[in-house]
C-alpha cells in the first residue's frame, strides 16, 4: 500500500504545480524579492517598518485607510510609548457627544483607531475619478502573491506600450490585472525625507512600505515564528520518545 | 461507602482500583467501561499505521471543538461586524491569531485525515459484512462534516465566504418546482445576507456536538465486532490481538505527534496556505471574484457539480450536476452492497487492488479541475473524471467482485504475521507494513 500512496502523492504534487502554472497566466507573476519575515526564523525589521510607516503616513494615507490598526499597535513598530502619543495627536478624531450633545473634534489618543482619509467609501470614490482606494491593513493578505504583489504595483509604472488603448484618468501598470490602474505612480525618488539617513529611491521606498503593510496584516508573526520554533522542538522530542516507546512496547508482539 | 458484597461479583474491571472507586464503579460502571473499551478491548495484531487515522481525526475534532468554542466568545456574527471581529481575534484577543489559525488549519487536517481514514476503509473492505453500519455512520459523519466546514467557511464574511454562500445555497435552486422557496429558506431573505450568516453561526456551533453522537455511534458499531485489518480476515481468538493499552495507546501518541508536526508547520509558518486571498477583503455583494472556489477538501465536488455543460433528456444540466456532485458522496452508503466480492482487503485481489489506486488519482484530477477557471481542455478532464468517478463505484465495483479470482487468503492473522516475520528474514519487509 505504501508504494500506492506514493504515486498518488507524486500524481497529486504534478497537480498542484499545474494549478500554480494556471493561476499565474492572467497577469505576469510578481517577482520575488527578499524579506527578512519569510522563512522559519523570519523577524520583522524595526528600522524598515518605521521607515515604510512614514512613507504610509507622507504618501499612502492621504487615499488609503488601515481599518484595522490603532495608533496603540505602531509601540511594536518600535516606537515609545511618548513617541505613539505623539504620533496619534497630530491627527483630529470625532468624538463625543459632549455634555450639551454636541459631537467634537479631538487630538487622537493611542486607544483611537487610525483615522480614515474619506469620510465614507462615496466621498473617497468623488475625490479619486470614481475609483476606491483599498483599505491597506489587510492588502498583503488579500492579493495572491503578497507582499511581492504589492511591491511590483508600487514598482510596475510604465508608459503604456504603442497602441494600448488606455481609459481617462488610468494608469499602465504592468502588474495589475488588466494593466489599467486608477492609482497614479505614488511613488518619486526622495519623495520622503528619511530619518536614519537612507537614501529614498523608488524601490527603496516601496520596499519599506511594503514591509510596513506586511507587519499591518500580519502583526503576530514575529511572536508566531517564535513560538513554532518552540513547538516544534518540543514536538520532535515528544515523536522520538513516543517512537522509541512504541518500539519498545511493540518488540513484545510477534 | 460500601463496597460491593462478598459474593456479588465485582462490577467487571475496576478489580485492582481503591475502594471509591470500586464503590462508585459498582453503581455507575464508567470505569468499568473505560476498561472495557479503551484498556482491555481487543485489536488485531497486524494493525498498519493506516489505522491511526481513526483516532487522529477524533482527536482533531477535540482540537477543532476546544478552539471554536474559545472563538465563539469573540466572534460577533453580524454582517456588518463579522469581518472585523474575525480581525480583532487575530490582532487583539490573547492568543487569537493562534485560537483562529488552528482551527483554520484544523479543518485541513480534519478532511486530509479523514479522507486517508475513508480511502483505508475502501482499500481494505472495512465495510464488508458484519460493518456496514459502521461505514454508512462514516458516510453520515463526513456528510456532517462537509456541512459544518462549508457553514464555518462562510462566518468570516470575506468574499469567498459570501460568494461560496451564494454558488452552494443557489444549488437547491435547481430543486424542481420547490427550490426557490428552498433557497429563500436557507438564506432567510431573498439574498445571501445577515439572516444567512446567523443561522450558518448557529448550525456551525451545532453540527459539531450532533457530529460527536454520532461519532459514539460509530465506535459503538466498532467495537461490536472490532477492527478490520489489513489482511481483511477474522480474527479468530487471543492468539490474534493485542489490547488497546498499551499498543494502540502509544502507536496513535506517535501517529499523533507526527500529525501535530505537520498540523504546526500550517498553522506557524504556513497558516494562509489552503486560505483564498480573496477571503482577506470584506463581503461585497457589488463585487463578484474571478474564480469562486472552495475550500481544497470540497473542490472534486465542486468539479463533478460543474462539469455537467449540457442537459440530459430535457433535465437541465445544472439540476444533474447538482444530483452528481450529492449522489458521489451518497453512492458512498451503498458501497456495501455494490462491491460482490467476499474477500475484503485488496491485498488479496490483484485487480481491484490497482483500480482502487486509480480511484484518489481520479478524485485529485477532480480536485485540480475543481480549482481551475472552467475552460478548455479542464472541462473535458472533469467530464471524464466524473465519469470514471462513477464508473468506478456502478460498474468496476460489482464487475471486479464477480470477474476476479482472489489470492488464498490466510488461515489466520498469527500464522500471516509469522510467516511475514519469517519472509521479513528472507526476502525484505512485507508489503504495506
Amino acid at each position: 500500500m505504501a508504494r500506492g500512496a506514493l504515486a498518488v502523492l507524486v500524481a497529486a504534487l504534478g497537480l498542484i504545480c499545474a494549478v500554480g502554472a494556471q493561476a499565474q497566466e492572467e497577469a505576469p507573476p510578481a517577482p520575488h524579492q527578499q524579506w527578512p519575515f519569510e522563512g522559519v526564523f523570519g523577524t520583522y525589521d524595526r528600522a524598515a517598518l518605521q521607515r515604510g510607516f512614514q512613507v504610509y503616513k507622507e504618501v499612502c494615507s492621504v487615499c488609503h485607510p488601515v481599518k484595522h490598526l490603532y495608533f496603540r499597535d505602531l509601540e511594536e513598530l518600535g516606537y515609545s510609548e511618548d513617541q505613539v502619543k505623539g504620533i496619534a495627536a497630530q491627527a483630529q478624531v470625532a468624538d463625543g457627544p459632549n455634555d450639551q450633545g454636541e459631537m467634537f473634534q479631538r487630538p487622537a489618543r493611542p486607544s483611537d483607531r487610525i483615522p480614515d482619509p474619506f469620510p465614507n467609501d462615496q466621498a473617497a470614490r468623488v475625490a479619486n475619478n470614481g475609483a476606491l482606494p483599498p483599505d491597506l491593513s489587510l492588502i498583503t493578505k488579500a492579493r495572491e502573491g503578497g507582499p511581492d504583489y504589492a511591491y511590483a504595483i508600487l514598482t510596475g509604472f510604465k508608459d503604456a506600450p504603442a497602441g494600448f488603448k488606455m481609459n481617462p484618468n488610468m494608469n499602465y501598470n504592468q502588474y495589475f490585472a488588466g494593466h489599467q490602474i486608477a492609482m497614479p505612480p505614488p511613488l518619486s525618488p526622495d519623495q520622503v525625507k528619511y530619518a536614519d539617513g537612507t537614501p529614498a529611491t523608488v524601490p527603496q521606498m516601496a520596499h519599506d512600505v511594503v514591509s510596513f503593510l506586511s507587519w499591518a496584516a500580519e502583526p503576530t508573526l514575529d511572536e508566531r515564528h517564535r513560538m513554532g520554533f518552540k513547538v516544534f522542538l518540543f514536538l520532535i522530542v515528544a515523536t522520538g520518545v513516543f517512537y522509541a516507546a512504541k518500539r519498545k512496547i511493540w518488540s513484545r508482539v510477534h | 461507602m460500601a463496597a460491593p458484597p462478598p459474593g456479588v461479583p465485582a462490577a467487571g474491571s475496576s478489580v485492582g482500583y481503591g475502594r471509591i472507586v470500586r464503590w462508585i464503579d459498582y453503581r455507575l460502571p464508567f470505569v468499568s467501561f473505560l476498561e472495557h473499551e479503551f484498556v482491555a478491548y481487543p485489536t488485531p495484531k497486524n494493525l498498519n499505521y493506516w489505522w491511526n487515522f481513526g483516532s487522529l481525526a477524533g482527536l482533531v475534532l477535540v482540537i477543532m471543538i476546544v478552539t471554536g468554542v474559545v472563538l465563539a466568545m469573540h466572534y460577533t456574527p453580524h454582517a456588518d461586524l463579522a469581518f472585523d471581529s474575525v480581525e480583532r481575534i487575530m490582532r487583539d484577543v490573547n492568543y487569537g491569531w493562534l485560537l483562529r489559525y488552528i482551527h483554520m488549519n484544523g479543518a485541513s487536517m480534519f478532511f486530509l485525515i479523514v479522507y486517508i481514514h475513508l480511502f483505508r476503509g475502501l482499500y481494505y473492505g472495512s465495510y464488508k459484512y458484519p460493518r456496514e453500519l459502521l461505514w454508512i455512520l462514516g458516510v453520515v459523519i463526513l456528510l456532517l462534516m462537509i456541512a459544518t466546514a462549508f457553514m464555518g467557511y462562510v462566518l468570516p464574511w470575506g468574499q469567498m465566504s459570501y460568494w461560496a454562500a451564494t454558488v452552494i445555497t443557489n444549488l437547491f435552486s435547481a430543486i424542481p418546482l420547490v427550490g426557490d422557496k428552498i433557497v429563500t429558506l436557507l438564506w432567510g431573505g431573498f439574498t445571501v445576507g445577515n439572516p444567512t450568516l446567523n443561522r450558518f453561526y448557529s448550525l456551525h456551533y451545532l453540527l459539531p456536538f450532533i457530529i460527536v453522537a454520532v461519532i459514539g455511534l460509530h465506535l459503538l458499531a466498532l467495537h461490536q465486532h472490532g477492527s478490520n485489518n489489513p489482511l481483511g480476515i477474522d480474527t479468530r481468538g487471543p492468539q490474534d490481538t493485542i489490547p488497546f493499552h498499551p499498543y494502540h495507546t502509544i502507536k496513535d501518541s506517535f501517529g499523533l505527534c507526527v500529525a501535530l508536526l505537520i498540523f504546526a508547520f500550517l498553522v506557524f509558518y504556513a497558516p494562509n496556505f489552503a486560505a483564498s486571498a480573496d477571503n482577506y477583503i470584506p463581503a461585497n455583494p457589488m463585487v463578484t471574484p474571478n474564480h469562486i472556489v472552495p475550500e481544497w477538501y470540497l473542490l472534486p465536488y465542486y468539479a463533478i457539480l460543474r462539469s455537467i455543460t449540457f442537459d440530459f433528456l430535457g433535465i437541465p444540466g445544472k439540476l444533474i450536476g447538482v444530483i452528481l456532485a450529492f449522489g458521489s458522496i451518497l453512492i458512498l452508503f451503498f458501497v456495501p452492497w455494490l462491491d460482490t466480492s467476499r474477500v475484503r482487503s485488496a491485498r488479496f485481489r490483484p485487480i481491484y487492488r490497482w483500480v482502487s489506486w486509480i480511484l484518489p488519482v481520479d478524485v485529485i484530477a477532480l480536485g485540480w479541475v475543481g480549482a481551475s477557471p472552467p475552460a478548455g481542455i479542464v472541462v473535458t478532464v472533469g467530464q471524464i473524471a466524473t465519469f470514471y468517478y462513477f464508473l468506478h463505484f456502478l460498474v468496476l465495483m460489482p464487475l471486479i467482485g464477480k470477474l476476479e479470482r482472489p489470492r488464498p487468503l490466510p488461515i489466520s492473522i498469527g500464522t500471516a504475521v509469522l510467516e511475514a516475520a519469517g519472509r521479513l528474514g528472507a526476502a525484505g519487509p512485507a508489503e504495506g507494513n
